[in-house]
């Protein structure tokens, strides 16, 4: 009987650290390897004793703290949960709206643990294949999953709001119960959270798995949802930027939520979200919960993409502002032409933009991406960028500024160059260096077990001493202050000399007239592939840097740094748009590498 | 590779290397290479551009190929690396950039961002990745401007502690840095530690370091012990103090030699360590002693070829007044080695005095050999030396031995010492050299020659009766027969 009622202790002493409690005559729990009496009475942690504690006890139960590990029960999910909440916090500090966190990502939220069976279903994950063995403590939840069938449940929406703090008022998911009998407690400590071990190792068909790269994902749905003006190239530069918590998400959840073993491998994130690998998670993530189409994109929205090229076009410094566009149709600056290599190719169509993960065939749109592409195209057009024309075209607008210097200046591509080389290569470098500079480790170890607790601690301990050490070394002045986010990389002024402005300048000697029309002085254009990839590698095109121009190679580095994605994957969009363009010219003959426009 | 210089050549003594820590410590840090994830890259040829870089840069923009091309390889190809990686490896390539532009505070920025590796999950990282920032580290801190020993010393006690690996490394460099500051109280404290510090069982990496900080300790009490011998040499040998000043000197060398005797049993250059022991050995009697060391240290097959040995051992045995045929075994060894040494001319001496034929033919040799480096040029003894024994040969009516050595130099050494350039310069600046020159140079090249006639032509009162001698010389002996 003794032992029996020892085992309830689940702590280690702290005297000896063993786990090994005896009952003292007056009820109280002692060490019987060294005999440490602690101030512990039987009857306060026992609760099946006495009834009518029970419910005050698992609050205390849940929040108790240990000197030891024992920190709360919390699960998994809960850190996710946690961590979106944070992230939606902050994107309603960026200027979202805030119906954002509790009525679009928190019912994503809701029915993602619905669908992965973790929560708000009758038969939580796990009771088919093992023993529903409901823990002693476990009295609380059993009468939650009834109530929470409801998606929009106003009383669950706190839930979200608060996080992980606020366990004991709400509904938690319980998403795996059972298997924790004292003695695997106290025999392998492998997780923090409780389920930590289930959660790494649970693999079922058909149940995506939630992850940090995840959790954006789920925000950019919710932004995509929300049709807010935030691109996912954005969204992701916020976290490199450290605006959105992601890479140590976790360092803020509560103290007693304890985070070691197999919690590091779910929430540690050793790198920086990746563009195609966020957007393929959340293509994933919409057909996982089985999403309706998605509220319309349509021309009035950001994300269309004579919208968002405009953005571009500004955020490059190309020439937008211009004289009034008298109508759509004569394109007088590259915003127009943009415009219309949209309509030609039907880009802009809503069905095209909408996101509709049920619809066969569903596919996003990278909406900045293919922006961005759109504005290659545009240049292309103007300028065919084969290392020549570019530079001639340069030479007659230089000619014509030099001698009429009251007009709209006009748009010269070696000028521009100049400008764009030298702002993106500081960028380029200072990034560089930011990423150098990151520190990727959290302020409190993690370690995978107790055994190693030690060890990580005290080499923590010394990497912030030897820090302190050469942080007195380093330069006095602070390192590259935080930037306040912005969807806009550069900043251009017309009075600025050091960052001359080309958005008022014109287009006059690249366009000329025909008729009542403007039409591009530059005739040609060459396709940057005829070939499509037919493998399963994912990639459309292959792009080979050293085939194409220096010019191209130029405008493809630059706009893929805006965006922080591949050279590669921007080449594929273009190569997609040119294929749209020159439907024609694709079907027809494939020698010819060069192809008239109309 | 030949040295050129008459000095003392081969490896440095570890004084020297406290005195000038400064390149010591930088190119252990472009060493640092084969402990990098990217090794690779680095070992390519490129490295060693670099550390010739790393000694005369100032300022000058380093390009590091490299760099680029790993932050590429990162982004697109292969598999694909943890960002933590890429930070990490980014930052290294930062530190070295910023110590070759001596950059400390910049290095010493990155440095903080690049301890994180010590936290990698990657153990092997964390294995690695001491002792480079131990190198790195150390570097900034040495030259730092804000930086003081206090945290040099902080710095290096911190590092000794992670893992057990770099313990006695650290140790050990850590005492050279304090010799460097001149503290060498400390730096006996901290050997002192190193040598009493185990760890499992005695590897034998571990044994040589600990032997090592045992002899540098030794060294220490050595240079100690002579500072005492210097007192007492000054003291009255009658003066109440000497007894007990000597009686200490004599407690003081058992220790030593025990402290040296291991180290110098291991295959090695030990330089300062031998000639320190032998010097104590000398002074307390033990003769066999000494020479059973420096025999060994010479001669042992185990040990790398070092000139040094045998000039220690020649020295050793020139003291002690070793028979002629013992000295000249050894300097015909170190002849091999380096033909360039000074003690050449007293192995051309000792060669004249032997009884032998074939020792003089090879004193004719060595005082060539000798004169075929840049650094002997202006060697007047060598020249005095080449003038009468090239007579004494003549004398003796050995042409061909003058010829056979003559044959391979016809081409080079007139235009090498003879040429008309050099006939002023020598005149102007030496005239005893230029007269001993141009009697080598009309014995070898004639009477007609441009050195020999721009120095005849001379006219100088004190050297006229001596020209006019070596026109004699000349004249009778020259193996250049003027044409009939």
């Amino acid at each position: 009987m003794e032992l029996e009622e020892a085992k309830e202790l689940k702590e280690r002493c702290s005297q000896c650290d063993a786990i090994s409690w005896g009952l003292t005559e007056e009820g109280k729990y002692y060490c019987t390897s060294c005999h440490n009496v602690t101030e512990r009475s039987k009857e306060v942690i026992n609760t099946d004793i006495i009834p009518n504690t029970k419910i005050k006890s698992i609050s205390r139960g849940l929040k108790r703290k240990s000197k030891l590990e024992k920190g709360w029960d919390w699960y998994v999910c809960e850190g996710f949960q946690h961590i979106l909440c944070q992230q939606a916090e902050v994107l309603k500090t960026l200027g979202v709206a805030p119906e954002l966190k509790n009525e679009v990502l928190h019912n994503f939220w809701k029915r993602y643990l619905q669908k992965s069976k973790q929560a708000y279903c009758a038969n939580p994950v796990y009771t088919s294949g093992r023993k529903a063995q409901v823990l002693k403590d476990n009295v609380h939840h059993s009468d939650w999953a009834s109530g929470s069938e409801l998606l929009s449940d106003a009383s669950c929406a706190s839930s979200l709001e608060s996080g992980a703090e606020s366990k004991s008022d709400v509904p938690t998911p319980k998403p795996f119960p059972a298997l924790r009998t004292p003695q695997s407690v106290a025999a392998s400590v492998c997780s923090g959270s409780l389920d930590g071990m289930e959660y790494s190792e649970w693999k079922e068909k058909g149940i995506l798995k939630m992850t940090v790269p995840g959790t954006l994902a789920l925000c950019y749905l919710s932004l995509l949802w929300q049709r807010e003006a935030v691109t996912l190239s954005d969204l992701l530069r916020f976290v490199e930027e450290d605006h959105i918590p992601y890479i140590k998400a976790f360092q803020s959840f509560p103290e007693e939520m304890k985070l070691y073993g197999r919690d590091k491998g779910i929430f540690a994130i050793e790198s920086w979200p990746d563009y195609e690998e966020i957007y393929k998670h959340m293509f994933e993530i919409a057909t996982f919960l089985d999403l309706p189409r998605f509220p319309d994109i349509t021309e009035d929205c950001f994300l269309h993409p004579n919208i968002l090229c405009v953005k571009y076009l500004m955020e490059a410094n190309l020439p937008v502002l211009g004289t009034e566009v008298r109508a759509s149709h004569t394109p007088d600056e590259m915003h127009g032409l943009t415009h219309q290599v949209t309509k030609m190719t039907g880009l802009g169509d809503v069905d095209s933009l909408t996101f509709d993960p049920i619809a066969k065939g569903a596919q996003t749109v990278k909406y900045d991406v293919q922006a961005i592409a759109l504005i290659v195209v545009v240049l292309k057009l103007l300028f065919l960028l084969d290392d020549n024309l570019e530079w001639s075209l340069s030479d007659l607008a230089e000619v014509n500024n030099e001698k009429n210097k009251t007009d709209k200046p006009w748009f010269s591509f070696r000028k521009w160059y100049q400008v764009m080389k030298k702002s993106v290569d500081e960028k380029k470098q200072n990034w560089e260096e930011a990423r150098a500079k990151y520190l990727w480790k959290s302020e409190k170890p993690l370690y995978h077990s107790h055994i190693d607790k030690p060890g990580a601690s005290k080499r923590r301990e010394m990497v912030v001493n030897l820090q302190k050490q050469f942080s007195t070394l380093a330069d006095s002045a602070p390192t590259i202050e935080k930037k306040s986010p912005s969807s806009f990389q550069f900043h251009w002024a017309e009075d600025d000399p050091s960052r001359p402005c080309f958005h008022g300048h014109s287009l006059q000697g690249i366009l000329v007239k025909k008729g009542p029309a403007l039409v591009t002085k530059n005739s040609l254009y060459w396709l940057s592939t005829q070939k499509f990839c037919r493998s399963y590698c994912k990639h459309v095109t292959t792009y080979e840097e050293s085939n194409f121009s220096l010019s191209y190679q130029f405008i493809l580095n630059l706009f893929s740094f805006l965006l922080r994605i591949k050279a590669a994957l921007l080449h594929d969009e273009v190569s997609l748009i040119e294929k749209k363009l020159f439907k024609k010219k694709y079907s027809e003959t494939k020698k010819n590498s060069r192809s008239r426009r109309r | 590779m030949r040295p050129t210089a008459c000095g003392e050549p081969a490896s440095k003594g570890a004084r020297e290397d406290c005195g000038g820590a400064h390149p010591h410590f930088l190119l252990d840090v472009l060493r640092t290479q084969d402990m990098s994830d990217f090794s690779e890259e680095l070992t390519r040829p490129e490295s060693e551009d670099d550390q010739e870089e790393a000694s005369t840069v100032s300022g000058t923009r380093v390009y590091f190929p490299w760099l680029q091309k790993h932050l590429d390889t990162v982004a697109t190809g292969g598999k694909k690396k943890k960002d933590f990686a890429q930070t990490t490896g980014a930052c290294l390539s930062f530190i070295r950039e910023a110590l070759l532009k001596h950059q400390w505070q910049q290095a010493a920025e990155y440095m903080h961002s690049y301890l994180q590796i010590l936290e990698d999950f990657d153990s092997n990282q964390r294995q690695t990745a001491p002792e480079i920032i131990w190198k790195l580290g150390s570097e900034i801190l040495f030259y730092h401007p804000k930086s003081s020993v206090e945290t040099f010393n902080t710095f290096a006690d911190q590092m000794k502690n992670i893992g057990v690996l770099n313990y006695l490394k650290i140790s050990l460099q850590h005492a050279l840095y304090l010799i460097h500051c001149g503290k060498l109280e400390e730096a006996s404290r901290n050997l002192s530690q190193a040598e009493t510090w185990r760890y499992g069982e005695k590897s034998s990496s571990q044994e040589m370091l600990i032997n090592l900080a045992q002899a540098y300790k030794g060294l220490l009490e050595y240079f100690s012990w002579s500072k005492k011998k210097m007192e007492l040499s000054k003291l009255d040998k009658d003066d109440y103090a000497y007894s007990t000043e000597a009686r200490n000197i004599f407690s003081h060398s058992w220790k030593t030699s025990v402290n040296f005797s291991a180290l110098i049993k291991t295959p090695g250059v030990w330089d300062p360590f031998v000639k320190s022991y032998v010097e104590m050995l000398e002074f307390y009697g033990d003769r066999d002693g000494a020479r059973k060391v420096l025999t060994s240290y010479a001669y042992d097959e185990k040990f790398p070829s070092n000139p040094n040995a045998h000039i220690y051992l020649y020295n050793f045995l020139k003291r002690e007044k070793a028979p002629r045929a013992k000295l000249l075994s050894v300097l015909k060894i170190l002849y091999q080695i380096v033909p360039s040494h000074k003690l050449m001319l007293e192995f051309h001496m000792l060669l004249r005095k032997s009884e032998k034929e074939e020792h003089h033919k090879l004193g004719l040799e060595v005082l060539f050999g000798l004169l075929d480096f840049a650094g002997c040029t202006k060697n007047i003894t060598a020249w005095k030396y080449l003038a009468s024994y090239l007579r004494q040969i003549l004398m003796e009516n050995r042409v061909a031995w003058v010829q056979e050595e003559w044959k391979s130099r016809r081409n080079w050494w007139p235009a090498f010492h003879f040429s008309y350039f050099w006939a002023k310069s020598d005149w102007k600046e030496d005239k005893d050299l230029a007269y001993e020159k141009a009697l080598v140079a009309g014995m070898l090249l004639g009477k007609g020659y441009r050195y020999f006639r721009y120095i005849l032509k001379q006219d100088h009162h004190d050297l006229r009766k001596k020209i006019k001698q070596m026109k004699k010389s000349v004249k009778k002996y020259s193996i250049v027969k003027p044409a009939v």
